[in-house]
């Protein structure tokens, strides 16, 4: 808003050239140009063979319709995709927001040694999520893996953990959230290093419990940081590929596959162009709900407070 | 009394989420340091010292070919993301014009749309431009990727903190626009470009999806594809795995332990992942 004001005013006394009107829009072509390319066409396109049965290198492919997407909704594979994508997306998201928050909460008050935690719990954000994958490997792997050998130390049987459908989804999601909680806890220590203490004083003086204070100063003042955190990592966990390729190959059979494990396996493994369309269409959809209910309803979080 | 107590026990517990958030590491290196048929615990280090991984896993993945493959394209992408999107952002954040508010919505959403819906068709074109496995694609398509959060970033930027007086003084000494733009705008949004190369370097560096789609002949192999294909062939072998991984992250690893301050700063303003 404040830059429409200004804008309004400065536009009546100028009578040299200001080009206020002109759009200027040779500046933004080059960039249009190269996202139209590689992203909206691309895009655009992919509904296009969603409704055909192509098969991803053939020169023709015929129009089917609706076809693709009845198989899509009678294929009992869609509804573990779905559920693994919104398990990575959703569940990360919580407990990368709640454990995220704690940490920053602990390292806003006035312990010792903070800058090495803060140093360690961050590191895994810059490190390719592949990578991440493949040394939690090291971890979880049934043969001479870290957590095997820890729980024969101590006279337990081994577990092969990679190799259960039930658990290794979320063994997959815990892995995301150890990887990026360092980014959530980081926009949480801003966040509440931006709150006046004379607040705290001031709920001190009433006689507020630590808890009180919590809820009725903290949180309240933390929305924006809540917000941002949400949509954040709501859409990197819903887009997770990388740790997925690399612990399990979606596997076994198809327990573990996420949304774009899932397209690239149909691309690439199963010659099945079409129908991978179809899932990114679906995979799409549900990501930009998501993203605009969160959005939302943080927002209007934001405005109560 | 009480106050000292519980800063101790705080002080615990930050050290005990520190170990273990350092685990993984940890076996990390433990493993990397174990010769074939060592299968002794992954929590205890050897009791001889060898780098044989390291040096096995640098020549037979490749790894030195692999790190200038992911350079020159983290390079390319970033060289193309700071001069497109600096110079896209300007209008659109001063003009505020129908076209161009429309034009910084169509950005914005584009942000939410998943690349990957893209991937599949994106592909076949590729394919038939016959830029498959070329370092180009890979610059390209990460360029554009990234391209509306760098706007976006770039464009909050000089609306909120580049005051329009200096460019109204340059105009009415004759400057053009471009000139305007290079000379004096550019030079104050260091904090943007900052933030925008490190956003680049670690997820452009550490992107698998793209690669993997578009970099398949070993020549072009990134970082990441390589270690895709080194850990498919060792499987059995996980101490040149971990020598390997070790490796890979090493150099974005060592660039963070260095330049923390300004990695946190600039990821926390445009942590978006691909």
């Amino acid at each position: 808003m404040a830059e429409l004001t200004s804008e309004s005013q400065s536009q009546k006394p100028k009578n040299y050239k200001v080009a206020k009107e002109k759009s200027l829009w040779w500046m933004y072509l080059p960039a249009i140009i190269l996202v139209t390319t590689f992203i909206v066409y691309p895009f655009f396109n992919g509904v296009r063979i969603s409704f055909t049965d192509w098969d991803g290198f053939s020169q023709t492919s015929n129009f089917v319709g609706l076809d693709q997407y009845v198989r899509m909704f009678s294929d009992p594979t869609t509804w573990t995709v779905v559920r693994n994508t919104l398990l990575y997306g959703i569940g990360s998201t919580i407990l990368q927001n709640a454990i995220g928050l704690g940490y920053a909460l602990l390292l806003n008050s006035s312990i010792k040694m903070r800058t090495l935690t803060r140093t360690i719990i961050y590191l895994p954000v810059i490190i390719s999520p592949l990578i991440m994958g493949y040394i939690f490997y090291l971890v979880f792997a049934f043969q001479n893996g870290a957590l095997n050998d820890a729980l024969m130390f101590f006279g337990f049987d081994p577990v092969n953990a990679l190799g259960n459908p039930t658990a290794n989804p979320f063994i997959i999601m815990l892995v995301n959230v150890y990887q990026f909680v360092g980014i959530a806890m980081i926009i949480y220590l801003a966040g509440l290093q931006s709150i006046s203490k004379d607040y705290y004083e001031a709920a001190d003086i009433d006689g507020a419990s630590k808890w009180d204070q919590f809820k009725s100063i903290t949180l309240p003042l933390l929305a924006p940081s809540i917000t941002i955190n949400v949509v954040l990592n709501v859409i990197g966990g819903l887009k997770l590929f990388d740790v997925i390729v690399a612990l399990t190959g979606g596997g076994p059979g198809d327990a573990s596959q996420s949304s774009s494990t899932f397209m690239y396996s149909l691309y690439f493994s199963r010659q099945d162009a079409g129908y991978a369309a179809t899932q990114g269409v679906l995979i799409a959809f549900i990501i930009l709900i998501i993203s605009l209910l969160a959005l939302w309803y943080f927002k209007r979080k934001e405005i109560e407070a | 009394m009480e106050n000292k107590r519980m800063k101790l026990g705080l002080t615990i517990l930050a050290f005990i989420i520190t170990v273990l958030h350092a685990i993984p590491f940890y076996i990390l290196i433990t493993t990397s340091l174990k010769e074939q048929g060592d299968f002794s615990s992954r929590w205890v280090f050897p009791d001889y010292f060898s780098l044989e991984n390291f040096t096995t896993a640098w020549q037979e993945a490749n790894l030195g070919n692999a790190m200038i493959n992911s350079l020159l394209i983290t390079t390319g992408a970033a060289i193309i993301l700071i001069l497109l999107g600096s110079m896209a952002a300007y209008p659109l954040a001063r003009k505020n014009t129908k076209l161009n508010k429309g034009v910084l919505v169509l950005f914005v959403a584009i942000m939410v749309v998943p690349p990957l819906t893209a991937l599949v068709p994106l592909y076949q074109m590729v394919v038939d431009f016959g830029m498959i496995n070329t370092r180009t694609i890979a610059v390209l398509v990460n360029a554009a990727a990234f391209m509306p959060l760098t706007i976006f970033l770039y464009s909050g930027f000089i609306r909120s903190t580049i005051p329009k007086e200096l460019e109204e003084a340059a105009r009415i000494d004759g400057a053009n626009t471009l000139g305007i733009f290079f000379r004096i705008v550019f030079p104050l949004l260091k904090p943007v470009t900052a933030s925008v190369l490190i956003v680049a370097c670690v997820f452009i560096w550490n992107d698998y999806q793209f690669a993997i789609f578009f970099l398949q002949s070993s020549d072009v192999h990134t970082l990441t594809v390589t270690m895709d294909s080194y850990f498919a062939e060792n499987q059995h072998n996980l101490g040149l795995v971990a020598a390997g991984a070790f490796i890979a992250m090493l150099p974005m690893a060592l660039m963070f332990l260095f330049l923390q301050k300004y990695f946190i700063a600039g990821l926390s303003s445009g942590a978006v992942k691909g």
